[in-house]
């Protein structure tokens, strides 16, 4: 399954990488040696096999309902790129 | 003083011989001094160290002996430290002070570790020659044209050095064990499950683990001790009990039964790395253990497996890089998504940009089946074949690692072949199995390691098994001729 | 499919409807979900996506959904599975939305709703979910000191449970889509699972479109998100309608786009979509494992569950002999059937209790945009009014107007009808006097009253009561006054 520029430009745009005309080249061509070595997996007989999330098949342990996280504005907005009024900024968004 | 393992430091500060604070300064002496040509280190922490170094001494004074008291502990960059630059090797995390402290850090903390710093790491532990650090490579101290290993390859590399008598480490497809070997120190992955994630910044969440590498198994056993345990902010952190990991570490070995999984010595193996690892068996085998031919036929898919599940978990778990709350931010960004794919961009390396796009690639729509369901279905024979090993056996072995430390820039362009530095560790990460890797001897005068694995919780078995060997050998205790 | 052609088509409407649920905490973290407060004062190290933070799920949240489930007798997953749904987004801080999709944990379920000309229609639950809800993007005047607009991010609100109720297509126009959201309202809210203030947000539809010719395949639809009031939802359904049609009709075609519907303008545009190539990869979310439900925890939910909607209709019909009309609506909300069962509790007479929540209560919520839970006149007045109609203290059209002092706030009835002097005469002695000298007054009237006929003298007898109530202040009881008047105009 090899990709090409196009691919590579739909999957950086996904993952919101920036890749920019002459890399995309160079970059398919090391992505597909990587896929291509992934693609061992297609050999696997595995048709009756389930897929493993885990490697320990345990069930989620829950919590119960109390609030016991204090409030980390004072530590987290000073680490925070931009900040205002107690909020992150970022550009405009137009919904 | 710096000859000396953790075990024997422990018993040093507790005879008083010397005091936390002696000991914590004539490591920061060390590192100040030798770590420039290693750069193991990316944080060095002094200030704290010594404060912490001397409520060790009054604790010690006051008869408060605990698991670590005044022992120095380096620990790896992507473990979250309160008020200390958490960097995870990236550029991304360069200005990230962490707010909070990660559970297994904590845990040593609590039973009174100083902890001199943050080693150096391959970008997001991305890597296996901790050649991908935002902060330049690590050197091998045994070569310093030689990679470390990775990602825990500062790590290693200051174990060896003997710039620091303990460290934290981290594993997702061989990253303690690999540089481990690497350095000719130990190094023990747990179990999935074992030591809590809470606060090591996530690589592939199903497959990370935190680990402690040493000087000695009677070190990991030591260290592993303070750091395992059930931690209820992890949810796949489970609530077993912890064993007696220093107490089992003496048991004979008369009837362990060793399996030698056949696809463990390849064909195309060095000859020299394979005689190496069998060396390491006979030694145990002269202390009453049995070697068991064993096979784990779907292991030669471990790999590729590997190179779609945490790749696919990473492209994930790194998407909360964004430039909006914490982290690398581009200069004056234009809108929303230039936001994003400029501090993206620049914020991460190349290697960890390669594997977001493949983790991406393998969960985009059309292609879900056939790459990342289709992993995780050979993850389950990978998983059952290691099962039905261990009805026969108590541990495997074989080599960790198919090489010793290679040239720095050898494999700078070739990622596939890196993926390949991890053929014999990536398994025991996707099946969830605990591992260690102990120094077994040299090849061409560079370290080699061998590496044991337990059953599920099995930590303790382990630890025991390389004790014994260390108990007979002394390949753990040479030190690299330059930092004698 | 649909109950009734639109112009000749047919309509198709299928809902996705979040509803927040009421836990102290959220789904994945200790922290609160208070509203209202600092932004970012509830966001803790979870929500904030900070490295290495993990989650662990809230024991209530999965308890709500299941309670959910058994209220439209559903299927429970036994084992559901959280997954990631990855997009990048400001106010989704970990780039990825926890949520459910191959295994939700709740299946397939239906729910009865009733229309207006009292016929029942069932719509079918495909599934819902649990997932975490995301922050809010505040776009008030923030700048970056170069002039550039800058949006605030506010992550109180990331992390809130949510379950995704998910309808099939199975509702025809806007009155069913409405009826529908009605009584999803009053099923969680009389569980109790979700506080149901639909200006707070706390319900939110997004409402599936299509239209197509009776017969033919389905046509493309639209989603208008985030309709939070069902006023709005019935405007934004119809206006979608015709527009659907009027492409249709002009030859045009429907393109799938997600559309966001303003209330104020009664207008609705198309919205850039979040995702433009909308590839969520989903994937289990390998930081949680999958959430077990035993057989014994279920059973324990079921029989703790509360009197739900329909339960509570059928028990009006049968406990106070109402219509199943005004007993669904009664029923339809937890604080009307709570403010109704108190108001005939106190004044002792249910279907007066019912008559006046449904009358002069309902039309003066309505007439000032009022919840019933915000009432001025509260169900213990409004018993108190009811017992003084019934004992013939006041008479009704008096107890309007003691209805109305109440509602601004004047105090109990009795204090008003005791301050105001509005008790009903009582003193026939007194009462006799009036209407005598009513007749007195009135020869012309008396005459033409004893020269007509049974019939007409039902209807001429008006004019004396009429007037004595003018006398009397309307304190006379009208039933005591035509008695008399008979008596003494009697030829």
């Amino acid at each position: 399954m090899a990709i090409d520029s196009q691919v590579v430009a739909r999957v950086a745009h996904l993952a919101r990488l920036r890749v920019d005309d002459d890399e995309t080249g160079a970059l398919s061509e090391r992505l597909n040696e990587i896929l291509g070595m992934v693609d061992q997996l297609q050999q696997a007989d595995v048709s009756d096999v389930e897929p493993l999330a885990h490697p320990l098949e345990v069930s989620q342990p829950l919590r119960d309902d109390r609030v016991t996280e204090p409030d980390v504005r004072d530590k987290v907005l000073p680490i925070a790129p931009a900040s205002e009024e107690g909020c992150f900024l970022v550009p405009r968004v137009i919904e | 003083m710096h000859d000396k393992t953790l075990t024997e430091l422990k018993a040093g500060l507790q005879a008083k011989d010397f005091s936390a604070r002696e000991l914590t300064e004539h490591f920061l002496d060390r590192v100040q001094a030798r770590d420039g040509e290693l750069n193991s280190f990316v944080t060095v922490t002094g200030e704290q160290a010594l404060a912490q170094a001397d409520a060790a001494d009054q604790a010690i004074a006051a008869g408060d002996h605990r698991l670590l008291t005044g022992l120095p502990i380096a620990h790896k960059d992507i473990f979250c430290t309160e008020g200390v630059r958490t960097s995870c090797g990236s550029r991304m995390l360069d200005n990230f002070v962490a707010p909070y402290t990660a559970t297994a850090v904590e845990r040593m903390a609590a039973q009174g570790a100083v902890m001199l710093g943050k080693t150096n790491m391959d970008e997001f532990a991305m890597g296996s020659s901790n050649e991908t650090s935002f902060y330049g490579p690590v050197r091998n101290p045994w070569d310093t044209e030689r990679v470390p290993g990775g990602s825990s390859g500062g790590a290693a590399a200051c174990l060896a050095a003997r710039l620091a008598p303990g460290a934290t480490g981290t594993d997702t497809g061989g990253s303690i064990r690999q540089p481990a070997a690497l350095n000719g120190v130990t190094g023990l992955k747990p179990t999935y499950g074992r030591v809590s994630r809470w606060g090591m910044i996530a690589f592939a969440s199903s497959l990370d683990q935190a680990g402690p590498l040493g000087l000695s198994a009677a070190d990991c056993a030591l260290m592993l001790q303070a750091m395992a345990g059930h931690d209820d902010k992890d949810s796949t952190c489970l609530d077993e009990p912890v064993g007696d990991y220093l107490g089992a570490l003496d048991q004979g070995l008369d009837g362990l039964r060793i399996g030698v999984p056949e696809e463990f010595f390849p064909d195309d193996l060095d000859g020299a790395i394979a005689d190496n690892a069998r060396e390491a068996m006979r030694e145990l085998e002269k202390q009453g253990a049995k070697l068991v031919k064993v096979s784990l036929p779907s292991i030669k898919l471990s790999v590729p497996a590997y190179y779609v599940i945490a790749p696919a978990e990473a492209s994930s778990n790194l998407s909360r890089f964004d430039g909006v709350r914490f982290g690398y931010r581009c200069e004056d960004p234009k809108d929303l998504e230039d936001l994003y794919k400029r501090s993206r961009s620049e914020g991460f390396g190349a290697e960890v940009k390669r594997r977001i796009l493949v983790g991406t690639y393998a969960l985009s729509a059309g292609y879900y089946d056939a790459y990342y369901k289709r992993a995780q279905r050979v993850r389950r024979l990978i998983r059952d074949d290691f099962a039905r090993a261990f009805k026969e056996v108590d541990v495997l072995m074989g080599p960790t690692s198919p090489e010793t430390a290679f040239k720095l820039g050898a494999k700078a362009d070739d990622p596939v072949k890196m993926y390949m530095a991890d053929v014999f560790t990536i398994a025991v990460n996707l099946a969830g199995l605990p591992a260690l890797s102990m120094p077994s001897g040299f090849v061409d005068g560079l370290p080699a390691g061998t590496q044991v694995i337990g059953n599920y919780f099995q930590e303790g078995r382990i630890l025991n098994v390389a004790h014994r060997y260390q108990m007979a050998t002394d390949w753990h205790q040479r030190i690299p001729g330059a930092f004698q | 499919m649909s109950s009734s052609l639109h112009n000749g088509w047919e309509v198709v409407i299928g809902l996705e409807v979040h509803v927040q649920l009421a836990t102290r905490s959220k789904i994945f973290s200790g922290a609160s979900t208070a509203t209202g407060d600092e932004p970012n004062s509830h966001a803790s190290l979870i929500d904030l996506g900070m490295p290495g933070t993990l989650p662990v799920v809230n024991k209530e949240a999965i308890r709500n959904a299941v309670r959910f489930g058994l209220a439209i007798n559903a299927d429970i997953g036994r084992r559901s599975v959280f997954e990631r749904k990855n997009y990048f987004y400001p106010d989704l801080p970990k780039g990825y939305q926890t949520t459910q999709l191959a295994e939700p944990i709740v299946g397939a379920g239906e729910v009865v709703i009733r229309l207006e000309d009292g016929t029942e229609k069932t719509v079918r639950i495909h599934h819902a979910h649990l997932e975490e809800d995301a922050g809010k993007s505040l776009h008030e005047a923030f700048s970056d000191g170069m002039g550039h607009g800058q949006t605030g991010i506010d992550l109180n609100r990331a992390g809130t449970p949510l379950i995704e109720i998910v309808s099939e297509p199975d509702m025809g126009n806007a009155e069913e889509a409405v009826a529908y959201a009605r009584k999803l309202h009053a099923i969680v809210t009389s569980l109790g699972i979700c506080d149901g203030d639909m200006s707070q947000g706390n319900m939110r539809f997004d409402v599936n479109i299509s239209v197509r010719r009776p017969g033919e395949p389905l046509g493309t639809r639209t989603e208008t998100k985030n309709l939070n009031s069902f006023r709005f939802m019935e405007k934004a359904i119809k206006l979608e309608v015709e527009r659907q049609i009027d492409v249709l009709e002009d030859g045009g075609k429907i393109v799938q786009e997600t559309r966001l519907y303003n209330g104020d303008t009664n207008t609705a545009r198309s919205m850039r979509t979040k995702e433009d190539a909308n590839d969520y990869r989903y994937f289990p979310c390998p930081d949680l494992l999958p959430v077990l439900v035993s057989e014994e925890e279920i059973g324990t939910l079921r029989a703790e569950l509360p009197e739900l909607p329909d339960a509570r209709e059928a028990r009006y019909v049968e406990q106070y002999q109402l219509s199943g009309y005004d007993a669904g609506l009664l029923s339809g909300s937890i604080a009307t059937a709570r403010y109704f069962e108190a108001a005939a509790e106190h004044g002792g007479d249910a279907k007066l209790a019912a008559n006046w929540v449904m009358g002069e209560l309902a039309a003066k919520l309505n007439s000032e945009d009022k919840d019933i839970a915000d009432s001025p006149v509260s169900a213990e007045q409004l018993g108190q009014l009811i017992l003084r109609l019934k004992d013939g203290t006041i008479s009704s059209k008096i107890a309007k107007q003691v209805f109305e002092a109440c509602w601004n706030g004047e105090g109990d009835p009795d204090a008003i009808i005791e301050a105001k002097g509005l008790k009903q005469m009582s003193d026939t002695g007194e009462l006799e006097k009036i209407v005598d000298q009513v007749i007195a007054d009135s020869p012309a009237q008396v005459e033409d009253y004893r020269n007509a006929d049974d019939a007409k003298r039902k209807k001429k007898i008006g004019y004396f009561v009429g007037q004595v109530m003018k006398a009397t202040q309307g304190k006379a009881n009208p039933q005591q006054v035509n008695q008399l008047l008979q008596q003494k105009l009697a030829p």
